[in-house]
């Protein structure tokens, strides 16, 4: 789980060009939207699609979303229990 | 009709084009076939949250129009006018590659977003909520002055009283990598380089964006006056002194009236006899100038070219690293510059103080 949560701060800082901010920025628990990383709608598309292409998870309900993009711990636990790659 | 007033310049570039006066620190580096650009410090521009999604070429579009507004005093314009060759490539190139790497799925929006060529002007006007005509200029070499020949014509027909003009290009490795296949670019065993003695084919390939504030009054930050500017598609070698001098005599001037010419030359030898033709015989009396060996060439190198001009006559000095020959004239008041590529998309621009 662990490694996981890595791995994906890794790719929200590269898929979404985060430049300023490194691993240790991004806490385990901190809102990924809004007033924590300060993410957008255009950066949702982006981790759909990451979702998608590493992990084999398509997000059929668009408002599945909200819960599972709270927090990269939010993130990982989804992605642990639906991966199929 | 109105007049044309280049009120402030701004330009990003292959040399420190910014926080200096006049190419005090510009450098001729006669060993890459590819110069990369000097890169401003954007974050003093764009807060980083805004640049991350900003490509190269839309940074220093912004960076660039700051400098040509601060430079003008200006807080408002009423239009902004880009021209660009190839545009936000940079992301264009990143945006087919993953079409083609993930076979058509999982397109995500970022790259799109920023590899459209209107994303410059876009993003100035967002900056400076400027509501107005926004227009982007893409036509190989003459985007540039396309974008100045629009501006102009809104400026004389009263339809602005001040307009935001410049011109923007990238380069990136993979388009730089396909120019070197197609023979554009010069062979990297061919070192050193020299623009005016050159025997190759092929060119420096640069970067860079430059921006001007045009208003319809003189002001105190005024560079120079917009006289004319023209762009004409195909021209014969012979034929562009007989068309120069049309130009010059529908603005009711001869060659011995211009105190100076800025050519393109970029040491291309297949095509560069258009500016020798010019400089052995129609201008051998005229202090000429030169500026591609600085810049590197691309589609709006010209508006570098222009960004030299207006500080020439600005200064009233030509620094030594853009003298073609030494003739020397006791003012510069009166500039004319030609560029063209390839032998196509010439265009004439006459700038006077």
């Amino acid at each position: 789980m662990e490694a996981l949560k890595e791995e994906l701060k890794n790719k929200i800082i590269t898929t979404l060009n985060l430049e300023d901010i490194t691993l240790e920025d991004i806490h385990d628990n901190d809102p990924l939207f809004g007033d924590g990383l300060g993410l957008d709608s255009i950066d949702a598309l982006e981790l759909i699609v990451i979702l998608d292409k590493d992990y084999g998870i398509k997000l059929v309900d668009p408002k599945e979303g909200k819960t599972i993009f709270q927090s990269i711990e939010t993130m990982a636990a989804y992605i642990q229990a639906n991966r199929t790659k | 009709m109105k007049k044309t007033y280049i009120n402030g310049v701004g330009c990003i570039s292959t040399q420190k084009t910014f926080d200096t006066v006049f190419l005090e620190e510009a450098v001729y580096n006669q060993k890459d076939t590819v110069f990369t650009l000097v890169k401003p410090e954007y974050k003093e521009y764009v807060s980083p949250a805004a640049s991350r999604r900003m490509a190269k070429g839309v940074k220093n579009g912004i960076v660039a129009s700051a400098l040509a507004m601060k430079d003008s005093n200006t807080e408002k314009v009423d239009a902004i006018i880009t021209g660009t060759g190839m545009g936000c490539i940079e992301d264009s190139d990143r945006f087919l590659k993953n079409i083609l790497d993930n076979n058509e799925e999982f397109l995500t929006p970022t790259s799109f977003i920023q590899s459209t060529h209107n994303t410059v002007g876009a993003q100035i006007a967002l900056l400076m909520q400027c509501k107005g005509y926004n227009f982007t200029y893409v036509n190989g070499v003459v985007s540039f002055e396309s974008a100045l020949l629009d501006a102009k014509l809104q400026i004389e027909e009263e339809e602005a009283s001040s307009i935001l003009v410049g011109g923007i290009d990238e380069n990136t490795d993979y388009t730089m990598s396909l120019y070197k296949l197609a023979g554009f670019v010069k062979n990297d065993q061919e070192t050193p380089f020299d623009v005016l003695k050159e025997t190759s084919t092929g060119v420096v390939y640069g970067e860079g964006a430059s921006f001007f504030v045009l208003e319809n009054e003189r002001k105190e930050s005024t560079y120079a006056q917009i006289l004319d500017v023209e762009i004409i598609n195909s021209l014969e070698e012979n034929e562009v002194e007989t068309e120069i001098l049309a130009f010059l005599k529908t603005n009711n001037l001869q060659i011995s009236d211009i105190d100076a010419v800025v050519l393109g030359f970029n040491g291309d030898a297949h095509f560069d006899s258009y500016y020798k033709n010019l400089a052995r015989n129609t201008f051998a009396q005229t202090p000429q100038l030169y500026y591609k060996h600085l810049s590197g060439e691309f589609n709006t190198a010209s508006a570098f070219g222009l960004w030299i001009a207006s500080k020439v006559i600005q200064t009233q000095e030509i620094p030594n690293i853009i003298k073609v020959n030494s003739v020397e004239k006791p003012a510069y008041n009166t500039i004319l510059l030609y560029n063209q590529y390839k032998g196509k998309n010439h265009s004439f621009t006459l700038l006077s103080k």
